[in-house]
Parts: C-alpha cells; structure tokens; sequence
C-alpha cells in the first residue's frame, strides 16, 4: 500500500526545505518529491530496520549498551560530547543535561564550520532576518565564500535568487547577484558580477570595503587583487539598493583571520544601514547545526565550546573545543551524537578518538562509530521520528515523521544513560 | 495538606491588609479554614512573617528568539554570574540574561512564581515554547506581537475588520499565545525599508494604514474575542521626545476600550531646550488617571548593567548608534522585527537620571496602585533581580531622597521627585507585584489567597529595610510545595503554559493558507506549534 505524507522537512541542510513530498511503500520511502539531490539521499539512504547496539564490534543488548556507556561516562575524567547539529531538539536538550550531570565538556560541529561566525556576532553583534525577508525584499544579494549551488541546493528557488517575492515579483529579474570567493564556483557561474579574491585577502577587501562606505580616501590601486574602482562602484551600489543581504559561507570563517573577517563583514552590514537595509545571513551547513546553537546557549549561556566540569557552564572556544580538547588528549571519554569526527577531524584528534571509549549515537555506522567502543543505532529525525530543527535563520519548524518510529531516538538514548549514570 | 498559620496576611483582592490569618492548601490550591485538616497538615508557623500570593510579572523578555540571541551574544554577562549544578538542580549563568534553569530558579527565589513573555514572533512562537518546557519554577504565558503584521494590516486597509479578529484568534492558537502585544505599531514594517513612524496618522509604507488604525483595531478585537488580558502595547516613539504626546493621545484613541501600555518611563518623554528630554510624567499619569480602561507597567530603571532588547527595530538600530555599542537586528517575514543592544545606566549620566526618576515620578502620580504596576521591563531597563531595591525606592522616601542626591546634577534640575512625598504601604506592594498584574491579566487563580486560587505563595520577614525584606523570602510555595526556604532554592518544579484558545470561524484557514503561499517561506501546515511541544499547560479561558 502506498502512503503520501506532504510538508515534510529535509534535514539535509539548513534551508531545512519544509514542502517536500514523499511516498511511503513497505514501510520504506519509496520516492521523494521536491527535494534537491542532497536530500533525496536522506529519505532514499536510510534503512529504517531496526539494528542492535554495538560493544567494541559484537551486537549487544540495548541494557547491556547503556549500562556499558553509563560506567565509562560516569567513570570518565575528563569526558566530552560532541556533535548534535544532526539531531533534533529534543535530543540536544538531553545532550546537554547529561553534560551537566557528569561534567562534561560540550562542543557542537560549530565549532570546525561557524564557529567564528559567533564569535564575531559576540564581538559586533549581526543584522540579520528571516529567509522569508530576502525572498520578498531583497534586490541586491551578495555571496562571499560560500557556494549554495553546490550546498545548499535549494537556497536560489525558495530563498533567494530566483524567489519569487512580494517586492521582487520577477525574481531573478528583479535581483542583482555578486559573488566574492577565491576562485569561480557553480555559484559564480550564475552571478551578474564575480569578484576574485586573492586566497587569505578577504579581510583586506572587507576593511578596504568599509573604509570606502564611510568615504575615507585609500591610496591604493587594487586590494586582495581587485582594482579599487570595482569596490568603489560596487559601495555606490551597496548604499543605492533597497533591502541588500549578504551571504556568508566558511570561506570567511575557515581561512585566515577567520573570525576578524567574519567581523569586518557584519560591521559592514552595520554600517549599510546608515544608507539603506543591509542584513547578512551566515549559511549553515548541518541541518539543524542552528538548533544545537541555540539549545546549548538557552541552557549554559554560550553557543558552542562549553565546559560543565566545574559543576557551572564556562565558555572557551579553543580550550574547550572538540578538536583542541583532543590534540591535547584531555578528554579521556566521548559521547558523539549524530556526528562523524573520525571522518573530519585532524588526524591528531581523529586517532585520539580512537584512542579512549567512544559512545555513538547515530542512524548510520558511520566512520565514527566503526571504531567506538559503544555504538547505538537510533531513527532519524525528519523521517522515522519527529522533533524539532531551527533553520539557518534560526527559524524552528517540526520535523515529521513519514515513517512509524520503530528503532529508539537518540532522545530515548541518552535519557536511559542519565538513568543509568544516575545509579552508578 | 499543608497550612501557614498565623502570618500577617496582605491580600488585597480579598481585602485582608496585615490581618493574621491562616492559609491552608490541599492538592495545589488554596481551601478555606473548613476544609483544612489542621492534624493531618504540614505546618509553617509565619508568626510576625508577611504572607502573600507568590509575585506575578506582567512585563518581563526572559525566554525565545530574541533573549537567547542576547545570551548568545553577550558572554560577558554570564562570566562571574553562574550556578552549579546540585544533586536537585541544573547549573546556569547569565546576569541580565540568565539561561532558562537560572532564570526560574532566580524567579522563585524572588517570590515570583507567574511570568508574561512580553514579545514573540508567531514565526518563532514554537522557539518561545521549547525555552518554557526548560524554565522551572514559573507559571508562563507568550505575548504574540501583532502591531506590524501583514495581514491583519491588509485586512484594516480592505475594510474587513471580522477577518482581522478571525486570524487574530487563529494565530493566538496556532501560537499558543496569551495575548496580543503591539510595538511599535507599523514602525517596525517601515524599519524594512530604513523608516520610521512619528505620528498615529503616519502611513505604513505598502499598505497604506496608519499606527491608530492598527492600535484601535486590535483593541477592539482583543474586547470582542473576551481575551483575557486587552492589547499590551509598546507605543510608538519610545525614548523620543514626542513620546508623552503620542502615549497621550494613544490613549485617547482607545475611547474607552481597555489597553496595557507596557514600560510607560521610556514613553513619557517631551522636549526642552537643550540636549535632555524633559519628563512628562505629570501629563501622563494624569491621561491614566483619567482614564480607568488603561493599566500600566512602569519599566523602572536601574543603573548598572542592562540588555536592551525589543520588537522595535528602528528604536534598537537608534540605541545602537547612540551609544556605539554592539547591535543585533532581526527582520521576521511578514510579522515583525527586532533588535539587541548592550547598555550600562550610569547615574552619572544626565539621560539616565532623567529616566531613573521619570519611572518614579509615574509610579507615584498615578493614584491607583491597581493600574500602575512593578516592573523593569527586564532586561531592558534593569535585570529583574533589583526588584527589591525597586520596592524599596517606592516605600521609602529617605532612601529615594538620598539616591536622587547622587545623580547627576543636570538630570536632577527641574525634577518633581524631591517633591513627591507618598510611599507606598506594604499592601501597595502586594497589588503592584501580584494582585494588580494578575487582574490585569485577567489570571482568576494568580495573586491572591482566597479560596480556589494557585497555591503559589510567598512568605517575608517584616523588616525595616523593604529591600532586603524582599530579596530574600523566607518561604516560597509553587503549587502548594516548598520551593524556596530563606532565599534559596530547594527544590524544583516544572512550571506551566498559560495560553487562551479564543474561537474563530475556520473558514478564515484557507485565506491564511494562501497568504502563507504567497508570503512564508514555511508551509501553512508546518506553522502551527505543536502540542507536544508544551506537556505543562493550562488553558486559561476567555472571559
């Protein structure tokens, strides 16, 4: 029998496209509507049956599994969670209470992707609006380091470019698109003007950029290899438009100066508002990489890189960071919550993970969880559970779930290990 | 069963003022003397204590999108303002912005035990809710901000004021809200285009209505849906010097209709020469007085460190550029805006002297403790946790006299405060902190003690100084359990939602569907927040 579940969402990414369609057959997702080819493999890939959780390479018990991942939590020094930019919500919350009850120290993929992204927004603050505000006003759009037409699929039809909207009803027509990246890219491609950075020359234009909307003379001819006169119009332009948005990807935030570029970016956006609307949208890549933000600051005050072991939250990026937290090998224990750092992380920190107990949580045996010591199979939200994910605009919406929920959700998972350390 | 017996009893809403009385609760409620089962109960002797219905705050930002985008912003608030986990409760830190667990825990421990979201987007209403799940110790409702939505303006402009009242109560269920907040009513839509409103006649840019229309018309809906709290509104021109006009005449428009006007210090403002607004509170408070509709909070400020953050997205971008400090803006499709801006008030600064004593001036001019009640506007004007020295301010006229002596000079010249000689009682303060924000929330079961009510429950020392008296209750009961003993938490408790459920004619949907189409860039179907989001809840009725 076939089933059709509508307005299902695509955790994919963080467009988190909320209308797709698709058809349920012999409790598997037999074809998906609307989706861009990133997210058909998050409906296509998934085999929803359940699995059993996994003790240093043998299939155990689900008690057993808990009961082993409680004692090497509860024992541990030094133990870190890491991840939940994959899960929903719900799960991140648990996620966060474990970390208070045992000390832990929790860090999200924020930290290797918009990590710096935050730390600018801490220093300058961040104009900023929803997606729905760039697909019915914006007239200018600008794209720096980032590549959504390679990432975030969808991002041109819903979102931006050719979004048809309120005060844009022609859309692409009506909207003017610049590219900045290093080099050209599917997004350049389809962009009416592409400037080519020099790599690690992003903060220099930026500056320069900000110094020409204030008026300020430059002695120079041309910055990060773009003539000074290309800036000098398109600053005219800038202060000319209507609703103006910046978009930025982690060609800022993960080349030098990183996060002092991301700075220069968003007091520009600042600054535009002096003239007319200028916001700026930091594109996230996880799907709900936005969510895990917001939960750990709603609980600890901080958005990534968060220390509990001294019984209250602490706040250091680079110290309390996944990635420094194991080249150092400080944590002797680690929780991975719908992550793969095995897969990403530097070598240095990838054989560290190794090296101590490793829990996973994940739908998938993922690099990660091939060499943990435990592993748990759960569902995957958005098609066998439901919970909740925030889009990059920190917009929320409910995931559904096209499908019964029959393997346990990483909600359940570390709900049952919090009982169990509890006791131990 | 538990009884507090024999405490100085002030319940203003059953006329007890000091009277020693004995309180009995059974299952959560407060019961008469002839239900109570004195040999079966648990006692608190409250001989020589104060006794009151635990704090109800009417105007507060403490959870959802824009609070948790202060908390991220602003580390520095939360470093040297922490708490550590215990085997009971979780660890925290913030200071004018707490995380969730903090903030209930600081509540309780205030005697505060009921407090009003004061802004929500609809869009990020389900944002609002997932924070309530995670904030113990208080009961909650949301505001829904409606003063700039596009909708509801089409409809004003189309002359279909019954479809306007339709989508009103649909989004105040599709967002489980409790009220309908207006800020800066089509301001915030003019900010989208790098604009303003000045006037109530002022145009809203697309749409062609005006901020009285928008103002009149929801005052109206908000009477024929039987919500049970009126429009709160944040009006237009805040901190401007056409702010007390406006107010003024706002008030006017509402020809009777009932209204909250939210944080009135920061918009009774009027002009002088020279660089300082001058205080109007006079002319303000003499509009409420004469107007019975019309309650208000006051939006006290305290100096030191304070987090602005409103639905006004041009007043936030002017905070910004007047004090250089760092500045968050976010425009939400179709809805509203908003932004966040750091401040310090400083006595030493002439505008915040001006405001420091206009907040008092206002609390004390206006007669009727009913209508004009304690808040800070948090974090907006001060954190919360200074209501005591608030209070203090409000019943003490040495100590209000000699805090006015600090200030700076020109701030003070022309002032009417050394003038104003009232203080207020300790029955005044029960009506400013619980029975007067839970009558204007029309909450049957908050800030009182009478027979049926919450058995939410505050118990002071009576001491000299008010404001350590306050700080510091002796006892805080939530739903008839011992929360708080000698100003500190000892044990926690889930809160609940407060939401109204008002009705509507649903063939209103499929017009909201199509907009959704037209204008969202989510589905009409994924809008709506979702009952699990909330398993603590309460409806409370309309009336």
């Amino acid at each position: 029998m076939k089933r059709v579940v509508e307005n299902v969402t695509c955790t994919f990414c963080g467009c988190l496209c909320d209308d797709i369609i698709v058809e349920v057959e012999d409790n598997r997702i037999s074809r998906v509507r609307k989706a861009c080819a990133n997210g058909r493999g998050v409906f296509l890939d998934y085999d929803p049956t359940p699995g059993k959780p996994v003790i240093d390479g043998r299939e155990a018990e689900w008690e057993d599994a808990i009961a082993e991942a409680a004692k090497v939590l509860a024992r541990a020094d030094s133990p870190l969670i890491y991840g939940l930019s994959s899960s929903a919500c719900e799960a991140q919350r648990k996620a966060i209470a474990l970390a208070d009850l045992i000390g832990a120290i929790v860090d999200t993929t924020s930290s290797v992707c918009h990590g710096p992204t935050g730390l600018a927004m801490q220093a300058v603050g961040e104009p900023t609006s929803s997606l729905g505000e760039i697909r019915n006003r914006a007239d200018l759009l600008i794209f720096w380091g980032c590549n959504p037409a390679a990432a975030h699929l969808r991002h041109f039809e819903r979102y931006s470019l050719n979004a048809e909207g309120t005060l844009v009803p022609n859309g692409r027509r009506d909207r003017t698109m610049i590219v900045f990246d290093v080099r050209p890219t599917a997004t350049s491609k389809a962009a009416d003007e592409f400037f080519q950075v020099l790599p690690d020359g992003d903060f220099e234009v930026l500056a320069v950029l900000r110094a020409l909307v204030q008026g300020k003379r430059i002695g120079l001819d041309s910055v990060g290899g773009i003539p000074l006169e290309r800036l000098r119009d398109l600053t005219g332009r800038m202060k000319k438009c209507r609703y103006g948005v910046f978009f930025m990807g982690m060609g800022l935030t993960m080349s030098r100066a990183r996060d002092l570029n991301v700075r220069e970016l968003f007091s520009l956006t600042a600054q535009l508002n002096e003239f007319t609307r200028f916001t700026v949208m930091p594109m996230r890549g996880h799907g709900n990489v936005a969510g895990a933000d917001q939960v750990l600051t709603w609980l600890s005050g901080y958005p990534f890189a968060v220390s509990f072991a001294r019984g209250y939250p602490q706040y250091g990026p680079g110290e309390f960071s996944a990635v420094d937290v194991l080249v150092r090998e400080e944590a002797d224990a680690a929780l991975i919550l719908a992550s793969d750092p095995a897969a990403h992380f530097p070598r240095a920190a990838a054989m560290q993970l190794k090296r101590i107990p490793t829990i996973v949580i994940d739908p998938m045996l993922n690099l990660t969880a091939e060499t943990a010591h435990v592993y748990f199979p759960t569902c995957c939200y958005g098609v066998d559970a439901e919970g909740v994910s925030y889009r990059m605009d920190n917009v929320p919406i409910r995931l559904r779930g096209a499908l019964p929920t029959v393997r346990p959700t990483d909600e359940s998972i570390l709900d049952s290990i919090i009982e169990a350390v509890k006791r131990c | 069963m538990l009884g507090i017996i024999n405490g100085k009893v002030y319940d203003p809403s059953n006329g007890i003022e000091g009277q020693v009385r004995d309180i009995w609760v059974r299952d959560g409620r407060i019961v008469s003397a002839r239900e109570a089962d004195r040999g079966k109960a648990e006692i608190i002797d409250a001989s020589g204590l104060v006794v009151m219905a635990g704090g109800v705050d009417i105007h507060s930002h403490v959870v959802g999108s824009k609070v948790n985008s202060a908390r991220k912003f602003r580390p520095e608030d939360h470093y040297g303002h922490t708490r550590e986990r215990t085997a009971e409760t979780r660890s925290g830190s913030g200071f004018t912005v707490p995380s969730t667990f903090l903030t209930g825990y600081l509540y309780a421990e205030l005697g505060y035990t009921t407090v009003m979201e004061a802004a929500t987007a609809p869009l990020l209403a389900k944002h609002t809710h997932e924070e309530l799940e995670d904030t113990p110790m208080l009961d909650m409702g949301a505001f829904i901000t409606m003063g700039n939505n596009h909708f509801i303006m089409e409809c004003i402009r189309d002359g279909l004021p019954e479809k306007a009242r339709d989508y009103v109560a649909w989004l105040l269920n599709a967002t489980r809200g409790y009220a309908i907040k207006i800020v800066n009513p089509g301001g915030v839509e003019n900010w989208k285009w790098g604009r303003n409103v000045g006037e109530l006649d002022d145009e809203v840019i697309g749409f062609g209505v005006t901020p009285r229309q928008i103002v009149t018309t929801l005052a109206r809906i908000a009477e024929e849906l039987d919500l049970p709290h009126p429009i709160h509104v944040h009006g237009i021109n805040l901190g401007r010097s056409t702010s007390a006009r406006t107010t003024i005449e706002t008030m006017a428009a509402l020809e009777g209709r009932r209204g909250h006007f939210c944080h009135l210090q920061f918009l009774s403002y009027g002009k002088q020469k020279g660089t300082l607004h001058r205080s109007e509170a006079l002319k303000v408070a003499a509009a409420v007085n004469a107007n019975p509709n019309i309650t208000v909070d006051i939006g006290q400020i305290v100096f030191g460190e304070a987090t602005t953050m409103t639905s006004d997205g041009p007043l936030q971008y002017g905070i910004h550029m007047q004090t250089g400090n760092k500045w968050m803006n976010d425009d939400v499709e179709n809805e509203t805006g908003g932004g966040i801006v750091p401040i310090r008030y400083s006595r030493s600064n002439a505008i915040n002297a001006v405001m420091w004593r206009t907040g008092l001036e206002l609390a004390l001019l206006i007669d009727d403790p009913w209508r004009v009640l304690l808040t800070t506007d948090h974090p907006n004007a001060g954190p919360f946790m200074h209501y005591p020295q608030v209070i203090k301010l409000l019943m003490d006229r040495g100590y209000r006299a000699a805090m006015f002596e600090t200030l700076n000079p020109r701030g003070r010249k022309g002032a009417m405060l050394p003038e104003l000689h009232r203080e207020y009682s300790v029955q005044d303060i029960a009506v400013v902190t619980r029975a007067g924000p839970a009558r204007a929330l029309g909450l049957k079961n908050k800030g009182h003690l009478g027979a049926g009510a919450d058995a939410d429950i505050t118990v002071y020392a009576d001491m000299e100084d008010r404001e350590e008296m306050f700080a510091r209750p002796r006892y805080v009961i939530k739903d008839g359990v011992v929360v708080v003993i000698d100003g500190a938490l000892v044990r926690e408790r889930p809160g609940k939602t407060l939401y109204v459920a008002p009705a509507y004619a649903p063939g209103i949907e499929a017009d909201i569907r199509e907009h959704f189409r037209k204008n969202y860039t989510i589905s009409f179907d994924n809008f709506s927040v979702h009952p699990d989001h909330f398993p603590h809840r309460e409806m409370v009725q309309c009336r």
